[in-house]
Protein backbone atom coordinates (compact mmCIF):
# COMPACT_ATOMS: atom_id res chain seq x y z
CA UNK A 1 0.00 0.00 0.00
CA UNK A 2 2.62 2.55 0.65
CA UNK A 3 4.53 1.23 -2.61
CA UNK A 4 0.93 2.18 -4.06
CA UNK A 5 1.15 5.77 -2.40
CA UNK A 6 4.65 6.33 -3.78
CA UNK A 7 3.73 5.24 -7.18
CA UNK A 8 1.17 7.71 -7.38
CA UNK A 9 3.12 10.43 -5.86
CA UNK A 10 5.65 9.83 -8.21
CA UNK A 11 3.37 9.90 -11.26
CA UNK A 12 2.01 12.77 -10.40
CA UNK A 13 5.24 15.17 -9.33
CA UNK A 14 7.39 13.81 -12.48
CA UNK A 15 7.22 16.47 -15.69
CA UNK A 16 3.60 15.66 -17.03
CA UNK A 17 2.37 14.47 -14.19
CA UNK A 18 -0.15 17.15 -13.28
CA UNK A 19 0.20 17.82 -10.06
CA UNK A 20 1.27 21.72 -10.61
CA UNK A 21 -1.86 21.79 -13.27
CA UNK A 22 -4.49 22.32 -9.73
CA UNK A 23 -2.08 25.09 -7.91
CA UNK A 24 -1.95 26.86 -11.69
CA UNK A 25 -5.17 26.67 -12.01
CA UNK A 26 -5.95 28.29 -8.92
CA UNK A 27 -3.82 31.23 -8.90
CA UNK A 28 -4.66 31.48 -12.40
CA UNK A 29 -8.93 32.26 -11.03
CA UNK A 30 -8.00 34.05 -7.81
CA UNK A 31 -5.61 36.05 -10.66
CA UNK A 32 -9.13 36.92 -12.91
CA UNK A 33 -11.56 37.30 -10.15
CA UNK A 34 -10.39 40.60 -8.68
CA UNK A 35 -10.00 41.92 -12.71
CA UNK A 36 -13.51 40.98 -12.77
CA UNK A 37 -14.80 42.79 -9.82
CA UNK A 38 -12.59 45.81 -9.63
CA UNK A 39 -9.69 46.21 -7.06
CA UNK A 40 -11.64 48.19 -4.34
CA UNK A 41 -9.94 46.56 -1.09
CA UNK A 42 -13.39 46.54 1.20
CA UNK A 43 -15.35 44.40 -1.66
CA UNK A 44 -12.67 42.37 -2.36
CA UNK A 45 -11.97 41.44 1.54
CA UNK A 46 -15.76 40.94 1.70
CA UNK A 47 -16.16 37.95 -0.93
CA UNK A 48 -12.38 36.46 -0.31
CA UNK A 49 -13.45 33.71 1.55
CA UNK A 50 -15.95 32.46 -0.73
CA UNK A 51 -13.66 33.13 -3.79
CA UNK A 52 -10.78 31.57 -2.63
CA UNK A 53 -13.04 28.34 -1.59
CA UNK A 54 -14.71 28.22 -5.45
CA UNK A 55 -11.65 28.13 -6.67
CA UNK A 56 -10.27 25.66 -4.25
CA UNK A 57 -13.45 23.57 -5.35
CA UNK A 58 -12.64 24.46 -9.37
CA UNK A 59 -8.72 23.67 -8.85
CA UNK A 60 -10.08 20.33 -7.51
CA UNK A 61 -11.94 19.25 -10.30
CA UNK A 62 -9.61 20.56 -13.12
CA UNK A 63 -7.24 17.81 -11.32
CA UNK A 64 -9.75 14.93 -11.50
CA UNK A 65 -9.31 12.84 -14.52
CA UNK A 66 -5.73 11.62 -13.57
CA UNK A 67 -7.14 10.12 -10.79
CA UNK A 68 -8.37 7.00 -12.44
CA UNK A 69 -8.50 7.70 -16.49
CA UNK A 70 -4.71 6.98 -17.31
CA UNK A 71 -4.68 3.51 -14.96
CA UNK A 72 -7.82 2.40 -16.75
CA UNK A 73 -6.59 3.29 -20.35
CA UNK A 74 -3.21 1.05 -19.72
CA UNK A 75 -4.70 -1.53 -17.76
CA UNK A 76 -3.36 -0.65 -14.60
CA UNK A 77 -6.81 -0.79 -12.86
CA UNK A 78 -7.34 -3.88 -13.72
CA UNK A 79 -4.54 -5.41 -11.99
CA UNK A 80 -4.91 -3.38 -9.18
CA UNK A 81 -8.51 -4.93 -9.05
CA UNK A 82 -6.65 -8.43 -8.79
CA UNK A 83 -4.00 -7.19 -5.93
CA UNK A 84 -4.89 -8.33 -2.70
CA UNK A 85 -4.71 -4.70 -1.32
CA UNK A 86 -8.76 -4.35 -1.34
CA UNK A 87 -10.31 -2.03 -4.45
CA UNK A 88 -11.49 0.18 -1.48
CA UNK A 89 -7.61 1.16 -0.25
CA UNK A 90 -6.95 1.64 -3.86
CA UNK A 91 -9.35 4.09 -3.98
CA UNK A 92 -8.37 6.03 -0.19
CA UNK A 93 -4.99 5.76 -1.65
CA UNK A 94 -5.28 7.02 -4.66
CA UNK A 95 -7.37 10.21 -2.68
CA UNK A 96 -5.00 10.78 -0.71
CA UNK A 97 -1.98 11.21 -3.40
CA UNK A 98 -4.62 13.41 -4.89
CA UNK A 99 -4.74 15.74 -1.98
CA UNK A 100 -1.41 15.41 -1.35
CA UNK A 101 -0.72 17.31 -4.81
CA UNK A 102 -3.47 19.43 -5.25
CA UNK A 103 -5.84 20.36 -1.86
CA UNK A 104 -2.29 20.40 0.69
CA UNK A 105 -0.35 22.50 -1.29
CA UNK A 106 -3.77 24.59 -2.08
CA UNK A 107 -4.07 25.49 1.63
CA UNK A 108 -0.58 26.40 2.26
CA UNK A 109 -0.56 28.61 -0.86
CA UNK A 110 -3.65 29.95 -0.06
CA UNK A 111 -2.61 32.84 2.57
CA UNK A 112 -0.47 34.32 -0.05
CA UNK A 113 -3.51 34.87 -2.58
CA UNK A 114 -5.48 35.83 0.43
CA UNK A 115 -3.19 39.00 0.91
CA UNK A 116 -3.35 40.13 -1.89
CA UNK A 117 -7.57 39.56 -1.93
CA UNK A 118 -7.20 41.94 1.60
CA UNK A 119 -8.57 39.24 4.28
CA UNK A 120 -8.23 40.79 7.36
CA UNK A 121 -5.10 38.73 9.42
CA UNK A 122 -7.44 37.06 11.91
CA UNK A 123 -9.16 35.23 9.22
CA UNK A 124 -6.04 34.17 7.78
CA UNK A 125 -4.99 30.85 10.36
CA UNK A 126 -9.23 30.01 9.93
CA UNK A 127 -8.50 29.60 5.96
CA UNK A 128 -5.81 27.17 6.19
CA UNK A 129 -7.20 25.21 9.03
CA UNK A 130 -10.63 24.93 6.63
CA UNK A 131 -8.90 24.49 3.64
CA UNK A 132 -7.12 21.81 5.48
CA UNK A 133 -9.72 19.88 6.67
CA UNK A 134 -12.42 20.51 3.89
CA UNK A 135 -9.85 19.66 0.99
CA UNK A 136 -9.59 16.19 1.48
CA UNK A 137 -13.33 15.83 0.80
CA UNK A 138 -13.22 17.42 -1.88
CA UNK A 139 -10.36 14.27 -3.54
CA UNK A 140 -12.65 11.63 -1.72
CA UNK A 141 -15.73 12.76 -3.41
CA UNK A 142 -13.97 13.84 -6.49
CA UNK A 143 -13.03 9.95 -6.79
CA UNK A 144 -16.54 9.33 -6.57
CA UNK A 145 -17.20 11.82 -9.63
CA UNK A 146 -14.33 10.26 -11.66
CA UNK A 147 -15.25 6.55 -10.94
CA UNK A 148 -18.62 7.33 -12.65
CA UNK A 149 -17.54 9.28 -15.55
CA UNK A 150 -14.72 6.68 -16.38
CA UNK A 151 -14.00 6.00 -19.91
CA UNK A 152 -17.19 8.48 -21.40
CA UNK A 153 -16.99 10.53 -24.22
CA UNK A 154 -17.56 14.03 -23.65
CA UNK A 155 -16.69 12.65 -19.32
CA UNK A 156 -14.64 15.53 -18.76
CA UNK A 157 -17.80 17.71 -19.24
CA UNK A 158 -20.03 15.71 -17.29
CA UNK A 159 -17.25 15.06 -14.18
CA UNK A 160 -18.29 19.07 -13.05
CA UNK A 161 -21.75 18.09 -13.59
CA UNK A 162 -21.99 15.60 -11.09
CA UNK A 163 -19.36 16.21 -8.25
CA UNK A 164 -19.89 20.13 -7.94
CA UNK A 165 -22.96 19.27 -6.58
CA UNK A 166 -21.60 17.37 -4.04
CA UNK A 167 -19.06 19.65 -2.98
CA UNK A 168 -21.83 22.05 -1.87
CA UNK A 169 -21.82 21.35 2.35
CA UNK A 170 -18.28 21.25 2.48
CA UNK A 171 -17.93 24.64 0.68
CA UNK A 172 -20.77 26.48 2.85
CA UNK A 173 -19.25 25.80 6.09
CA UNK A 174 -15.41 25.94 4.95
CA UNK A 175 -16.62 29.11 3.62
CA UNK A 176 -18.40 30.01 6.06
CA UNK A 177 -15.79 29.89 8.78
CA UNK A 178 -13.53 31.74 7.24
CA UNK A 179 -15.82 34.75 6.58
CA UNK A 180 -17.29 34.21 10.29
CA UNK A 181 -13.32 34.88 10.99
CA UNK A 182 -13.10 37.79 8.47
CA UNK A 183 -15.83 39.57 10.27
CA UNK A 184 -15.00 38.72 14.12
CA UNK A 185 -17.72 35.82 14.92
CA UNK A 186 -17.31 32.56 16.05
CA UNK A 187 -15.66 30.08 13.47
CA UNK A 188 -15.09 27.34 15.23
CA UNK A 189 -18.72 25.71 14.79
CA UNK A 190 -18.44 25.68 10.87
CA UNK A 191 -14.59 24.66 10.81
CA UNK A 192 -15.75 21.64 13.53
CA UNK A 193 -18.77 21.00 10.75
CA UNK A 194 -16.25 20.87 7.78
CA UNK A 195 -13.81 18.40 9.62
CA UNK A 196 -17.10 15.71 10.44
CA UNK A 197 -17.78 16.27 6.57
CA UNK A 198 -14.82 15.48 5.98
CA UNK A 199 -14.58 12.33 8.33
CA UNK A 200 -17.46 11.04 7.47
CA UNK A 201 -17.02 10.99 3.93
CA UNK A 202 -13.61 9.82 4.32
CA UNK A 203 -15.26 6.64 5.93
CA UNK A 204 -18.01 6.37 3.53
CA UNK A 205 -16.68 7.64 -0.20
CA UNK A 206 -14.23 4.59 -0.76
CA UNK A 207 -16.77 2.18 -0.33
CA UNK A 208 -19.21 4.11 -2.85
CA UNK A 209 -16.33 4.69 -5.54
CA UNK A 210 -14.67 1.33 -5.24
CA UNK A 211 -18.66 -0.29 -5.89
CA UNK A 212 -19.14 2.52 -9.08
CA UNK A 213 -15.11 0.99 -10.25
CA UNK A 214 -16.42 -2.47 -9.99
CA UNK A 215 -19.34 -1.61 -12.43
CA UNK A 216 -17.40 0.01 -14.62
CA UNK A 217 -14.88 -2.94 -14.76
CA UNK A 218 -16.98 -5.75 -15.15
CA UNK B 1 -49.96 -12.89 -6.13
CA UNK B 2 -47.72 -9.90 -5.39
CA UNK B 3 -46.21 -6.34 -6.61
CA UNK B 4 -43.30 -8.28 -8.41
CA UNK B 5 -45.36 -10.01 -10.84
CA UNK B 6 -45.38 -6.42 -12.85
CA UNK B 7 -41.51 -6.59 -12.50
CA UNK B 8 -41.99 -8.73 -15.80
CA UNK B 9 -41.70 -6.36 -18.49
CA UNK B 10 -44.88 -7.92 -20.48
CA UNK B 11 -46.84 -7.83 -17.43
CA UNK B 12 -46.51 -4.20 -16.73
CA UNK B 13 -47.50 -3.24 -20.27
CA UNK B 14 -50.24 -5.32 -20.47
CA UNK B 15 -51.49 -3.72 -16.65
CA UNK B 16 -50.37 -0.04 -17.86
CA UNK B 17 -52.22 -0.76 -21.39
CA UNK B 18 -55.31 -1.18 -19.25
CA UNK B 19 -54.74 1.72 -16.36
CA UNK B 20 -53.40 4.66 -18.36
CA UNK B 21 -56.82 5.93 -19.88
CA UNK B 22 -58.61 5.55 -17.29
CA UNK B 23 -55.94 7.04 -15.56
CA UNK B 24 -55.57 10.00 -17.98
CA UNK B 25 -58.79 10.40 -17.54
CA UNK B 26 -58.50 10.73 -14.26
CA UNK B 27 -55.69 13.44 -14.24
CA UNK B 28 -57.79 15.69 -16.50
CA UNK B 29 -60.73 15.64 -14.30
CA UNK B 30 -58.79 16.37 -11.22
CA UNK B 31 -56.66 18.71 -12.84
CA UNK B 32 -59.18 20.84 -14.53
CA UNK B 33 -61.99 20.69 -11.51
CA UNK B 34 -59.25 21.63 -8.73
CA UNK B 35 -57.60 24.30 -11.51
CA UNK B 36 -60.68 25.78 -11.60
CA UNK B 37 -62.18 25.72 -8.42
CA UNK B 38 -58.84 27.40 -7.39
CA UNK B 39 -58.71 30.38 -10.33
CA UNK B 40 -62.46 31.37 -10.58
CA UNK B 41 -64.11 29.29 -7.26
CA UNK B 42 -61.71 31.19 -4.68
CA UNK B 43 -61.70 34.70 -2.80
CA UNK B 44 -58.64 37.13 -4.09
CA UNK B 45 -56.33 37.11 -0.70
CA UNK B 46 -57.20 40.76 1.19
CA UNK B 47 -53.34 41.74 0.88
CA UNK B 48 -51.94 39.43 -2.24
CA UNK B 49 -54.82 39.79 -4.54
CA UNK B 50 -54.69 37.19 -7.50
CA UNK B 51 -51.77 36.50 -7.13
CA UNK B 52 -52.20 34.30 -4.54
CA UNK B 53 -53.63 31.96 -7.10
CA UNK B 54 -50.30 30.67 -8.17
CA UNK B 55 -50.60 28.55 -5.35
CA UNK B 56 -52.65 26.09 -7.11
CA UNK B 57 -49.62 25.69 -9.74
CA UNK B 58 -46.71 26.69 -7.39
CA UNK B 59 -47.20 24.18 -4.27
CA UNK B 60 -48.36 20.77 -6.17
CA UNK B 61 -45.59 21.44 -8.18
CA UNK B 62 -42.85 21.43 -5.73
CA UNK B 63 -44.20 19.04 -3.90
CA UNK B 64 -43.82 16.19 -6.80
CA UNK B 65 -40.60 17.68 -7.79
CA UNK B 66 -39.80 16.40 -4.54
CA UNK B 67 -41.59 13.21 -4.35
CA UNK B 68 -40.48 12.45 -7.97
CA UNK B 69 -36.50 12.43 -6.44
CA UNK B 70 -37.45 9.74 -3.83
CA UNK B 71 -39.58 7.87 -6.36
CA UNK B 72 -36.62 7.61 -8.11
CA UNK B 73 -34.90 6.60 -5.11
CA UNK B 74 -36.70 3.83 -4.28
CA UNK B 75 -36.69 2.68 -7.71
CA UNK B 76 -33.29 2.68 -7.94
CA UNK B 77 -32.70 0.48 -4.62
CA UNK B 78 -35.04 -1.81 -5.99
CA UNK B 79 -33.26 -2.11 -9.41
CA UNK B 80 -29.21 -2.14 -7.28
CA UNK B 81 -31.47 -5.57 -4.96
CA UNK B 82 -33.59 -7.32 -7.11
CA UNK B 83 -32.26 -6.32 -10.48
CA UNK B 84 -36.09 -5.48 -11.80
CA UNK B 85 -35.43 -3.90 -15.54
CA UNK B 86 -38.83 -2.13 -15.41
CA UNK B 87 -37.74 -0.33 -11.87
CA UNK B 88 -34.44 1.12 -13.37
CA UNK B 89 -36.33 2.19 -16.52
CA UNK B 90 -38.99 3.98 -14.35
CA UNK B 91 -36.28 5.90 -12.34
CA UNK B 92 -34.70 7.09 -15.87
CA UNK B 93 -38.46 7.89 -16.98
CA UNK B 94 -39.19 9.67 -13.79
CA UNK B 95 -36.39 11.95 -14.27
CA UNK B 96 -36.87 14.12 -16.86
CA UNK B 97 -40.72 14.80 -14.94
CA UNK B 98 -39.11 15.52 -11.74
CA UNK B 99 -36.80 18.20 -14.13
CA UNK B 100 -39.58 19.88 -15.33
CA UNK B 101 -41.74 19.86 -12.34
CA UNK B 102 -38.71 21.63 -10.56
CA UNK B 103 -38.55 24.15 -13.05
CA UNK B 104 -42.26 24.48 -12.85
CA UNK B 105 -41.90 25.12 -8.77
CA UNK B 106 -38.85 27.56 -9.99
CA UNK B 107 -40.58 29.37 -12.61
CA UNK B 108 -43.88 29.77 -10.49
CA UNK B 109 -42.33 31.12 -7.60
CA UNK B 110 -40.48 33.25 -9.40
CA UNK B 111 -43.59 35.24 -10.79
CA UNK B 112 -44.92 34.86 -7.17
CA UNK B 113 -42.21 36.60 -5.40
CA UNK B 114 -41.46 39.13 -7.76
CA UNK B 115 -45.00 41.09 -6.82
CA UNK B 116 -45.02 39.49 -3.23
CA UNK B 117 -41.80 40.04 -2.03
CA UNK B 118 -40.63 42.50 -4.68
CA UNK B 119 -37.87 40.62 -6.15
CA UNK B 120 -37.59 37.42 -8.85
CA UNK B 121 -34.81 35.63 -6.85
CA UNK B 122 -33.56 35.66 -3.27
CA UNK B 123 -31.15 33.20 -2.00
CA UNK B 124 -33.79 31.78 0.22
CA UNK B 125 -32.77 28.26 1.62
CA UNK B 126 -35.55 27.25 0.36
CA UNK B 127 -35.59 28.29 -3.51
CA UNK B 128 -31.61 27.39 -3.03
CA UNK B 129 -32.62 23.86 -2.10
CA UNK B 130 -34.37 23.56 -5.39
CA UNK B 131 -31.63 25.12 -7.36
CA UNK B 132 -29.37 22.68 -6.37
CA UNK B 133 -32.03 19.34 -6.37
CA UNK B 134 -32.88 20.84 -10.68
CA UNK B 135 -28.62 20.65 -10.77
CA UNK B 136 -28.95 16.76 -9.17
CA UNK B 137 -31.85 15.98 -11.93
CA UNK B 138 -29.74 17.59 -14.98
CA UNK B 139 -26.63 15.36 -13.75
CA UNK B 140 -28.88 12.24 -13.66
CA UNK B 141 -30.30 12.85 -17.02
CA UNK B 142 -26.99 13.23 -18.01
CA UNK B 143 -25.50 10.13 -17.04
CA UNK B 144 -27.93 8.12 -18.13
CA UNK B 145 -27.78 9.42 -21.90
CA UNK B 146 -23.84 9.54 -21.28
CA UNK B 147 -23.40 5.71 -20.86
CA UNK B 148 -24.23 3.32 -24.23
CA UNK B 149 -24.10 -0.10 -22.00
CA UNK B 150 -27.85 -0.04 -20.82
CA UNK B 151 -26.87 -2.05 -17.78
CA UNK B 152 -23.88 -0.16 -17.03
CA UNK B 153 -25.97 2.97 -17.31
CA UNK B 154 -28.79 1.69 -14.71
CA UNK B 155 -26.20 0.42 -12.30
CA UNK B 156 -24.18 3.65 -12.09
CA UNK B 157 -27.34 6.10 -12.31
CA UNK B 158 -28.40 3.86 -9.34
CA UNK B 159 -25.74 4.67 -7.70
CA UNK B 160 -25.53 8.70 -7.99
CA UNK B 161 -29.22 8.73 -7.26
CA UNK B 162 -28.04 6.93 -3.80
CA UNK B 163 -25.39 9.20 -3.51
CA UNK B 164 -26.94 12.34 -4.62
CA UNK B 165 -29.85 11.76 -2.08
CA UNK B 166 -27.77 11.95 0.82
CA UNK B 167 -26.05 15.00 -0.50
CA UNK B 168 -29.13 16.58 -1.74
CA UNK B 169 -30.47 16.54 1.78
CA UNK B 170 -27.34 17.34 3.47
CA UNK B 171 -27.52 20.55 1.37
CA UNK B 172 -30.58 21.29 2.29
CA UNK B 173 -29.71 21.56 5.63
CA UNK B 174 -26.40 23.22 5.09
CA UNK B 175 -28.00 25.62 3.34
CA UNK B 176 -29.82 26.44 6.42
CA UNK B 177 -26.63 27.14 7.98
CA UNK B 178 -25.41 29.30 5.93
CA UNK B 179 -28.08 31.72 5.03
CA UNK B 180 -28.82 32.04 9.17
CA UNK B 181 -25.05 33.60 8.94
CA UNK B 182 -25.50 35.52 6.31
CA UNK B 183 -28.78 37.29 7.15
CA UNK B 184 -31.65 36.87 8.54
CA UNK B 185 -34.63 34.43 7.14
CA UNK B 186 -37.88 35.87 5.25
CA UNK B 187 -40.46 36.43 7.44
CA UNK B 188 -42.84 35.35 4.62
CA UNK B 189 -43.17 31.70 4.31
CA UNK B 190 -43.62 28.79 1.26
CA UNK B 191 -44.92 27.06 3.94
CA UNK B 192 -48.94 26.75 3.08
CA UNK B 193 -50.20 24.61 6.44
CA UNK B 194 -49.33 27.62 8.82
CA UNK B 195 -51.34 30.09 6.88
CA UNK B 196 -53.77 29.29 4.58
CA UNK B 197 -57.47 29.45 5.26
CA UNK B 198 -60.05 26.40 4.24
CA UNK B 199 -61.21 27.83 0.59
CA UNK B 200 -57.83 28.16 -0.45
CA UNK B 201 -56.93 24.91 1.18
CA UNK B 202 -59.23 22.21 -0.61
CA UNK B 203 -59.37 22.93 -4.07
CA UNK B 204 -55.49 23.33 -3.09
CA UNK B 205 -55.63 19.79 -2.10
CA UNK B 206 -57.65 18.38 -5.48
CA UNK B 207 -54.71 19.83 -7.20
CA UNK B 208 -52.02 18.46 -5.50
CA UNK B 209 -54.03 15.28 -6.40
CA UNK B 210 -54.10 16.38 -10.05
CA UNK B 211 -50.35 17.08 -9.49
CA UNK B 212 -49.59 13.28 -8.84
CA UNK B 213 -51.82 11.82 -10.88
CA UNK B 214 -50.19 13.31 -13.73
CA UNK B 215 -46.96 12.49 -12.37
CA UNK B 216 -47.88 8.94 -12.27
CA UNK B 217 -49.45 8.95 -15.55
CA UNK B 218 -46.63 10.44 -17.46
CA UNK B 219 -44.07 8.11 -15.64
CA UNK B 220 -45.74 5.21 -16.82
CA UNK B 221 -46.41 6.70 -20.46
CA UNK B 222 -42.21 7.40 -20.28
CA UNK B 223 -41.52 4.04 -19.03
CA UNK B 224 -43.48 2.41 -21.69
CA UNK B 225 -41.56 3.79 -23.91
CA UNK B 226 -38.26 3.18 -22.92
CA UNK B 227 -39.32 -0.20 -22.65
CA UNK B 228 -40.44 -0.22 -26.69
CA UNK B 229 -36.81 1.55 -27.11
CA UNK B 230 -35.19 -1.19 -24.78
CA UNK B 231 -37.34 -4.16 -27.71
CA UNK B 232 -35.64 -2.19 -30.49
CA UNK B 233 -32.69 -2.32 -29.51
CA UNK B 234 -32.72 -5.95 -28.85
CA UNK B 235 -34.32 -6.28 -32.36
CA UNK B 236 -31.79 -4.49 -33.49
CA UNK B 237 -28.97 -6.21 -31.90
CA UNK B 238 -30.50 -9.73 -33.44
CA UNK B 239 -30.87 -8.21 -36.60
CA UNK B 240 -27.44 -7.26 -36.88
CA UNK B 241 -26.00 -10.54 -35.42
CA UNK B 242 -28.14 -12.58 -38.37
CA UNK B 243 -26.37 -10.51 -40.59
CA UNK B 244 -23.49 -10.56 -39.61
CA UNK B 245 -23.85 -15.16 -39.68
CA UNK B 246 -24.91 -14.72 -43.25
CA UNK B 247 -21.93 -12.88 -44.28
Amino acid sequence: MTALLRRELTLALRAGGGAPQGLVFYLIVVLLAPLGIGPDPETLARVAPGLLWVAALLACLVTLDRLFQTDWEDGTLDALTLSPVPLEAVVAIKALAHWLTTGLPLALLAPLLAVTLHLPGAAMPWLVATLFAGTPALSLLGAIGAALTLNLRRGGLLVGVLTLPLYIPTLIFGARAVANAAQGLPALPALALTAALTLAVAALAPLAAAAILRIQIR
Amino acid sequence: MSLWRFANPAAFMALTDRVLPALSVLTALCLAVGLAWGFFGTPHDYQQGATVKIIYLHVPAALMAINGWIMMLVASLIWVIRRHHVSALAARAAAPVGATLTLVAMVTGAFWGQPTWGTWWVWDPRLTSFFILLIFYLGYIALWEAVEDPEKAADLTAALCLIGSVFALLSRYAVLFWNQGLHQGFSLSLDPETNVADVFYYPLLVCMAGFALLFVTLVLIRTRTEILRRRLRALDLRAAHLREGAA
